[in-house]
């Protein structure tokens, strides 16, 4: 369970995060949407401890994150994160890429860590490519690339922020097909996006983000149809 | 020119020069290396507010002369009464004097890997030393090479002025030699022609790792 109390953050004057409670549930599907500058994606950040927070809690499994003397690279493991640049290790080919985590954090042997890559690669579609280079893909391979590499730490939690805004219209696709995929096994999800439909369709709950305040909460059906916050109703409205 | 007195002891004689050259240069460039490493890494982990001092200091090695580092560092070690040899009094000199430069090229090529490829590293649970290894170390390391050959090769060079304290390296080895045979020319020619054969396969070999690496950026 991912517990987020009260959590403040400010870059600088700006304050991105005012107050944010939200609870995630294991096996949940859970999208952010919102305005851009709204907070959702420093909130991701935030869950996995690469944002400091001035103030609140953020309890992933029973760990507090921000709090002194917590192991934040053990503490990374159980959150995978995949970015909207796709930051692939381009020195390394597709197979290493994939590798190198397991290898060198959880200490697997060679041969379990390529079986794990091998398994992870070919559950996203790219069997094929375990030997090329990153430079050598496309976008959609390279973020699809991206979530192997995050799934093969076996985490219990993957956070996803805005994974195909980066990405061609046409190859959009290919990466959203992957989410389904993970939303349909029960992976535990927390899903930042613009992609309206794709929301509606995966979530249990969307949650609604404007100016750094989480205004509305909801199952898919009732927050895109019947929304209550204004803005919300005023997004909607600008998205379609 | 081709009616000369040059003997194959005399070739020997500037080989042993360029040997001790080499000695010089790549001791200095090794040691002078790790320094900058070390400096460099400092110096992106602290920001240039808390290593100004540091800075300070190594833009001293950058900008005053060789020639007068390598008299006044004798001068020093000779006051301070360490008793070190020309040798090591030489090394240790340019061994800063490549630190100073090396800093910057280390520097700039830490600042060169873009901080979401790091983010991501950091991300699958990677510590900092294991990001710094397996991913900063590689990607810093083929934006340096190009500069870091350069200083070397440069290094090289300038290593001619541990003449002045009595090390009888390459130049120094010709200059003997000119004095004592008259021809000028032929032997700075072919002390030219030294100088050209232990600079070419280093910087071959940067422009062989520079190919090699190519294909996957």
């Amino acid at each position: 369970m991912i517990e987020i109390e009260n959590v403040h953050k400010s870059f600088g004057q700006l304050e991105v995060l005012k107050g944010i409670n939200l609870t995630v549930k294991k096996g949940e599907v859970l999208t952010i949407i919102g305005g851009s500058g709204s907070g959702k994606s420093t909130l991701l950040t935030c869950i996995n401890g690469l944002e400091a927070i001035d103030s609140g809690r953020i309890v992933v499994n029973g760990t507090d994150v921000h709090a002194k003397g917590t192991n934040l690279n053990k503490l990374r493991r159980s959150l995978g994160i995949v970015f909207q640049q796709f930051n692939a290790f381009p020195h390394l080919t597709v197979l290493e890429n994939v590798m190198l985590a397991p290898r060198k954090v959880l200490r697997l042997s060679k041969a379990e860590a390529e079986a794990m890559a091998v398994k992870h690669l070919t559950h996203v579609g790219l069997a094929d490519k375990l030997n090329v280079y990153p430079s050598r893909m496309s976008g959609g391979q390279q973020q699809r690339m991206a979530i192997a590499r995050a799934l093969a730490m076996s985490p219990d939690y993957m956070l996803f922020d805005e994974v195909t805004s980066a990405l061609d219209p046409q190859l959009v696709g290919e990466v959203l097909d992957t989410l389904r995929m993970l939303a349909s096994e029960g992976m535990t999800m927390i899903c930042v996006t613009h992609e309206m439909k794709f929301a509606r369709e995966v979530s249990d709950r969307v949650a609604f983000f404007h100016k750094g305040i989480l205004t509305e909460i909801a199952p898919p059906e009732e927050l895109f149809d019947t929304p209550k916050d204004p803005n919300l109703q005023q997004f909607l409205a600008a998205t379609h | 020119m081709f009616n000369t007195a040059l003997t194959w002891n005399d070739l020997l004689f500037l080989a042993q020069g360029a040997g001790m050259t080499l000695a010089v240069t790549g001791l200095s460039v090794a040691a002078g290396t790790v320094l900058g490493v070390i400096f460099g890494v400092m110096r992106f982990q602290l920001g240039p507010y808390w290593f100004a001092p540091l800075t300070f200091l190594l833009d001293i090695f950058r900008s005053v002369p060789l020639l007068i580092q390598l008299v006044l560092g004798n001068a020093l070690q000779s006051i301070m009464r360490l008793g070190w040899p020309p040798f090591t009094t030489s090394c240790v000199v340019l061994s800063l004097y490549t630190a100073a430069y090396c800093t910057e090229i280390v520097r700039g090529g830490i600042s060169a890997v873009p901080p979401n490829t790091r983010r991501a590293g950091r991300s699958l649970g990677l510590t900092w030393s294991q990001d710094m290894r397996y991913i900063v170390t590689p990607l810093a390391v083929r934006v340096s090479l190009p500069a870091w050959i350069g200083l070397t090769l440069g290094v090289m060079k300038d290593s001619a002025l541990v003449l002045w304290l009595g090390l009888i390296e390459l130049l120094r080895a010709s200059q003997i030699l000119v004095t004592r045979l008259q021809e000028p020319l032929f032997i700075l020619l072919i002390c030219g022609a030294f100088y050209f054969i232990i600079s070419f396969p280093v910087a071959r070999f940067g422009g062989y790792l520079e190919k090699r690496w190519s294909p996957n950026d």
